[in-house]
């Protein structure tokens, strides 16, 4: 089912345009990641879902309705420049703010006692939002933003600031909360947080979408026919018909060879040369990191621009 | 709970807690006090110094024992000293100064001198030139043998006092002080100045502080941006009051505790004492002659302080309160859409200035008023509302009429119901824009959105 959906959105600015028809759709219960260069868009579009700006065309949807301002009360969102009070204490401050969205004081306490504790910041209650650091702050917003267990959390740019020890923190809460059945949109510019947890993907480019769908699929149809096969022992395999051999190296013992089928050509033919030429120990097609893919998209566009 | 009630709990709790708040409350009752404590004690001190001033003719005995003692201020004739001998270690023998009067004195006037180390006090000046000037006129008219000249000149002492009164319609008089008006519209005039001013600009900096640190974003999905700007505001008039309330409080107590502890007894009792006095103060009056410096003295601050009690105290109190709260509410919600509409605090001047300057217009006028509280122009500044609050409260200790009041009051209510009605719809829309920088033509498409 999809949660959320966004039809032909475009905005525009006096100067430029932010967005410009751009599409997505979310299905519940998954991670969609917003992909795009800076100043492409991606926070136009996110503050246009809670509804901080309208749309100049175009409509969103929420559980198959256009969005009522209500549903921002169903929406969490981070913003990427953090928003709390700088002179006020940590806890006073997401008691306040857990408040504002409806949680009794005692729910809201519960809450914050478990996330504290989750999160491992309980020791930060009393101090002022001003002594932690911009990492810190970031996480006593991610637990502020998740508090009152919105239906859609909407993150912008969660990753910057972090350490790597707490980017793998959140992004296993991310996982989590995914989990307990969160639809999560997400803007990122930290490409290997996307394939470990995007389901979906939109790349924005100049207030256009120029690349949507599932990461897995993405992936594979940016493989480009390419292959890597590790043998054991010292082998050099000669290409044929099927194939060429683009690089091998010898490491650890283990031959890592790559090579590039030709149009058409059969898998198990290939496979089959392989065999007879050494122990195969594995055989994998050698997927684009999201980051070429990503390179690679953008570049391509903003060469067409420039022809035109 | 109410969400514009956490709104509101949060913009006290944390302001009333901050270190400026606590030390701006302690401390300027010490500055008000000092404003009622300081007159009491340079008075009580003019008592308690002692001098002693001799007085040295060249040979001649014209003027002995002319000048009276006061209070504090003893006058010995020396017989048979030259000045040269006294001149210069006068200070050794316990005198505060040396008066050298020349025989020429009752032809040339400025054949008299008064030595002495510090400045002299002009009241001493006062008393030795008054009293000098009595005796030659005497010594001048005996030189016509008139007869029974002392008696005549009794019944011809003369000394003029301009008693002011205020008659109302009814007829009731009150005993007023124009000096204690003119300092209490001095006073209430400036404090609301700066207490509308310093609350104002508190309020735009909180809302720029949430605009700025995207605070607002997070809070607009709980809550309507009229929502935050209202609790804002109201949270911020009841620091406001607190503070208000406080600085009242703790002055009358510091000013309390001095009395009892600081002030000469004598001091305290001359005001304790002063308003049953009048009768006696009366009679001092009549028997002038030879008068003392102090009944005077006396007579006058006692005057002051019987209308410092006649000044319609409950009247005053209320509409200070009340014009801070509606003066207050006005400008907050200016300065509120003001903070929405830029991204950071130096970009406010272009909106300020329009702000300002009625706030300052008010304040010179009713500086002006003090002059002359019945003037049009104090009447027009005091009706509208950008500059009533001001300009009323500094024309209220001179008695304005009941109708005024109310019409200015009015005015002043319709006009804040109009002022935030606008505040929200610029608050509204500027709060969430960011990057580009406002012009009065966007803020005024802001105010005609629809919805």
């Amino acid at each position: 089912m999809i949660l959320f959906e966004a039809q032909n959105v475009t905005k525009r600015f006096r100067t430029q345009t932010a967005l410009d028809g751009v599409s997505i759709s979310v299905p519940e219960q998954s991670i969609y990641g917003l992909l795009g260069p800076n100043g492409a868009g991606k926070t136009t579009l996110i503050r246009i879902i809670n509804q901080i700006t309208a749309p100049d065309s175009g409509a969103i949807f929420l559980n198959g309705h256009p969005v009522k301002p209500e549903d921002v009360h169903n929406i969490g969102y981070l913003p990427e420049e953090r928003g709390l009070y700088k002179k006020m204490k940590v806890g006073e401050q997401a008691l306040y703010l857990a408040q504002l969205k409806g949680l009794s004081r005692n729910e809201a306490m519960r809450r914050l006692k478990y996330w504290f504790n989750k999160l491992e910041i309980t020791g930060w209650w009393d101090k002022k939002v001003e002594e932690l650091s911009k990492g810190m702050q970031q996480k006593v917003q991610f637990v502020t933003t998740v508090l009152h267990e919105p239906q859609l959390l909407i993150f912008d740019e969660p990753f910057t600031g972090f350490d790597p020890i707490n980017v793998k923190q959140i992004k296993d809460e991310i996982l989590f909360l995914r989990e307990r059945g969160a639809t999560i949109i997400f803007s990122t510019h930290n490409m290997s947080s996307v394939e470990e947890l995007c389901d979906n993907i939109t790349l924005i480019n100049k207030a256009n979408t120029i690349l949507e769908g599932s990461v897995d699929k993405i992936r594979s149809e940016w493989a480009a026919n390419e292959y890597d096969i590790v043998f054991n022992g010292e082998v050099t395999p000669s290409g044929n018909g099927h194939f060429s051999i683009l690089s091998s190296r010898f490491e650890n013992g283990n031959s890592i060879v790559r090579i590039k089928s030709n149009d058409n050509a059969d898998t198990n033919e290939i496979i089959k040369a392989m065999t007879s030429a050494g122990r195969v120990v594995s055989f994998n097609p050698s997927l684009p990191s999201m980051n070429e893919i990503f390179i690679r998209v953008v570049e391509r566009k903003n060469k067409e621009a420039a022809k035109n | 709970m109410n969400k514009i009630a956490l709104i509101i709990r949060r913009e006290y709790i944390t302001r009333v807690r901050k270190k400026s708040f606590i030390i701006m409350t302690l401390l300027t009752p010490f500055l008000f006090a000092l404003l009622f404590i300081i007159p009491a004690l340079v008075m009580s001190n003019d008592d308690k110094e002692f001098k002693k001033i001799a007085v040295v003719e060249d040979g001649a005995d014209l003027f002995k024992d002319v000048i009276p003692d006061t209070k504090d201020t003893d006058f010995e004739y020396l017989e048979g000293i030259n000045i040269n001998d006294i001149k210069t270690n006068f200070a050794d023998l316990g005198y505060y100064g040396v008066l050298y009067i020349s025989p020429q004195l009752i032809t040339t006037p400025n054949a008299i001198q008064l030595i002495t180390r510090k400045q002299p006090a002009i009241g001493l000046l006062d008393h030795i030139s008054g009293s000098l000037e009595k005796e030659i006129e005497k010594q001048k008219l005996l030189a016509y043998n008139i007869e029974n000249l002392d008696e005549i000149l009794k019944t011809i002492n003369t000394s003029v006092r301009i008693q002011t009164i205020k008659m109302d319609e009814e007829g009731s008089a009150t005993e007023t002080s124009t000096g204690i008006s003119m300092g209490l519209a001095y006073l209430s005039g400036f404090l609301m100045y700066m207490l509308v001013f310093m609350f104002g600009s508190m309020v735009m900096r909180g809302v720029i502080e949430e605009k700025t640190s995207r605070i607002v974003e997070v809070i607009i999905s709980s809550v309507k941006p009229v929502q935050l700007m209202l609790g804002k505001i109201i949270g911020v008039a009841l620091v406001g009051l607190t503070q208000f309330g406080l600085w009242i409080m703790l002055t009358l107590a510091i000013v309390m505790v001095v009395k009892i502890n600081v002030l000469p007894e004598g001091a305290m009792e001359q005001i304790q004492q002063l308003p049953q006095s009048f009768a006696e103060a009366d009679q001092a009056m009549a028997g002038m002659e030879n008068s003392p410096v102090s009944g005077e003295q006396i007579s006058e601050f006692e005057s002051l302080f019987a209308s410092a009690l006649n000044q319609p105290w409950g009247l005053i109190i209320f509409s200070f309160i009340f014009y801070f709260i509606t003066g207050y509410l006005l400008y907050a919600s200016l300065f509120a859409a003001i903070g929405s509409a830029v991204d950071n605090e130096t970009e406010t001047q272009q909106f300020m200035l329009p702000v300002t300057i009625p706030i300052i217009l008010g304040l010179v006028v009713a500086m002006g008023t003090m002059q002359n509280p019945e003037s049009s122009l104090s009447f027009w500044f005091s009706m509208i509302p950008l500059t009533s609050p001001i300009v009323m409260v500094a024309r209220i200790p001179f008695d304005v009429p009941a109708w005024e009041i109310a019409l200015s009051m009015g005015l002043m209510v319709v006009t804040i119901i109009g002022s935030v009605w606008m505040a929200a719809k610029i608050y509204r829309t500027g709060i969430l824009m960011y990057g580009k920088k406002t012009s009065y033509k966007e803020l005024w498409k802001w105010l005609t959105y629809k919805g």
